[in-house]
């Protein structure tokens, strides 16, 4: 019997939907069953890194890897299946781009922790924190440290291809799955190195039914807030809609439903900076020209800077905000 | 903020009213200081905020926007687009915790050369107070390309 290529998926800062996303293909699940020996899945069967250490050097044919950089295990582990990979996708939002992980660029790692151990949400009289190494009669354990950028996948290694998605729609991993079982017999070919696979390339505004006129806003409305029309764009009935600059591939699934859109598929093909494209759309629709009617109208927008980069902060060009870089100056200083 | 720190500021000028300001100063013999690296656009509603957001992630330590005057502009209301992106811009760059002042926005018509200057030497002087801003330079390595940009920028003395 000849050998099944190998197949290997891992999460690294994420929440776990990107796994359940694969199993949601259905029965297409048998086809990768099928075709390929699972052979690292962290979420689905049991397996040591030491045995991925163990392994030769591309030796799995395809990994899918979810999560953003968050600590140095994830780090370690982007770097180990890269060397053991021949094939590394960039799997879901977070590792694409950081998504709701990233968002903790907005803050100095060190607060987070704080928020987390300390604040109204624990109680924590004694002011415990967890330490990242700890002696033991068998000798020093250590549990991960957390980096003060959270990185996405190709800031840390090369990337094959690029899945978006939050997490990428199951009809989607359907399709590359069924291509690359077609690679493995010899009916298609791979697509270029760097593709985004398993999407559109256009924007989720040209997969969106509701009908656009070119009109202008007063103010904006938050979608808990007023009942919109059903047919008309969201963004013209003032409602903050991410379409303009997200990536198609879901068949506009949010605006269909009455919500607006939120960017869970990233940058649109052609998008340096998602926050920056849609910052120029939203620009546009508003209907003033004098500085203090522009604010007024601005102060509906309550959070621009998560509006436009809940998924997207740790791939902006901008990457993280100020506290988190100085934690990051800090951190560099304190290795050195 | 020492003595030496000598500001990079990326300014954008539309071609039709800041450029030919621009041009008048220069004509004029108008002196300011030569910290601004201008970039010509055909307006100031081609301002994409990428080109801000490009130049404070690549080393600027201020960005500033000219434009032509309200209601004067060679393509009708194109400046009050780039009014409206720069208020916006300015309140997702607050929420990244960059300091409101290191970007601006005036206009600027024609005939205003010595306005021009002023306002660059102003502005110039408010980003020297600021100090520099090194964007992400401890972050993550940057792209190669932006590395060798980095390396041509000369100093002015």
């Amino acid at each position: 019997m000849t050998e099944k290529p190998k197949f290997a998926m891992y999460w690294a800062a994420s929440c776990g939907g990107c796994e359940i996303a694969v199993l949601n293909i259905h029965e297409k699940i048998l086809d990768v069953d099928a075709n390929f020996d699972v052979v690292f899945w962290p979420v689905a069967m049991d397996a040591k890194y030491k045995d991925v250490e163990a392994m030769e050097d591309g030796s799995i044919l395809l990994t899918l890897f979810n999560g953003g950089i968050r600590n140095d295990e994830n780090e370690h582990i982007a770097k180990l299946l890269r060397k053991k990979s021949k094939i590394l996708v960039a799997f879901g939002s977070c590792a694409n781009e950081g998504c709701i992980p990233g968002l903790a660029n907005l803050s100095d790692s060190r607060e987070i922790v704080h928020t987390a151990f300390n604040t109204i949400s624990t109680d924590n009289p004694h002011e415990i924190y967890p330490m990242t190494s700890y002696d033991v009669p068998e000798g020093e354990i250590h549990i991960p440290k957390i980096l003060p950028v959270l990185k996405t996948l190709d800031q840390v290694v090369d990337v094959d291809y690029y899945m978006p998605g939050c997490p990428p729609e199951s009809h989607q991993i359907a399709a590359v799955i069924d291509l690359v079982v077609d690679v493995l017999h010899g009916k298609a070919e791979l697509p270029p190195k760097g593709t985004v696979i398993g999407a559109g390339n256009s924007t989720v505004c040209d997969e969106c039914k509701r009908t656009r006129n070119v009109k202008t806003i007063k103010s904006f409305q938050r979608i808990w807030g007023v009942a919109p029309d059903p047919s008309l764009c969201l963004l013209e009935q003032g409602i903050p809609c991410n379409g303009p600059a997200t990536r198609s591939g879901c068949n506009a699934r949010c605006p269909t439903a009455g919500a607006q859109c939120i960017g869970c598929y990233g940058p649109a093909e052609g998008v340096a900076d998602y926050g920056a494209r849609l910052i120029s759309a939203f620009a546009s629709v508003i209907d003033a020209k004098d500085p203090q009617e522009i604010d007024r109208i601005l102060d509906g927008l309550v959070d621009p800077t998560g509006q436009f980069y809940r998924f997207n902060l740790a791939g902006s060009l901008l990457k993280a905000a100020v506290p988190a870089w100085k934690a990051e100056s800090t951190h560099e200083k304190e290795k050195a | 903020m020492t003595d030496s720190f000598e500001p990079t500021i990326i300014g954008f000028t539309c071609n039709w009213c800041s450029y030919r300001a621009a041009d008048l100063a220069g004509t004029a013999r108008i002196k300011y200081p030569p910290n601004v690296r201008l970039i010509r656009l055909m307006c100031s509603g081609r301002l994409d905020p990428t080109f801000v957001f490009k130049a404070l992630a690549n080393g600027a330590d201020g960005v500033i926007i000219t434009g032509c005057h309200p209601g004067e502009c060679h393509y009708i209301e194109q400046n009050y687009k780039a009014l409206r992106r720069f208020h916006l811009m300015k309140r997702t760059l607050q929420g990244l915790g960059l300091e409101p002042g290191r970007v601006k926005l005036i206009w600027a018509s024609a005939a205003e050369g010595a306005k021009f200057a002023s306002e660059i030497t102003a502005f110039v002087e408010e980003i020297r107070a600021l100090g520099p801003l090194h964007w992400g330079k401890n972050g993550s390595a940057p792209s190669p390309t932006v590395e060798a940009v980095q390396e041509k920028v000369e100093v002015p003395a």
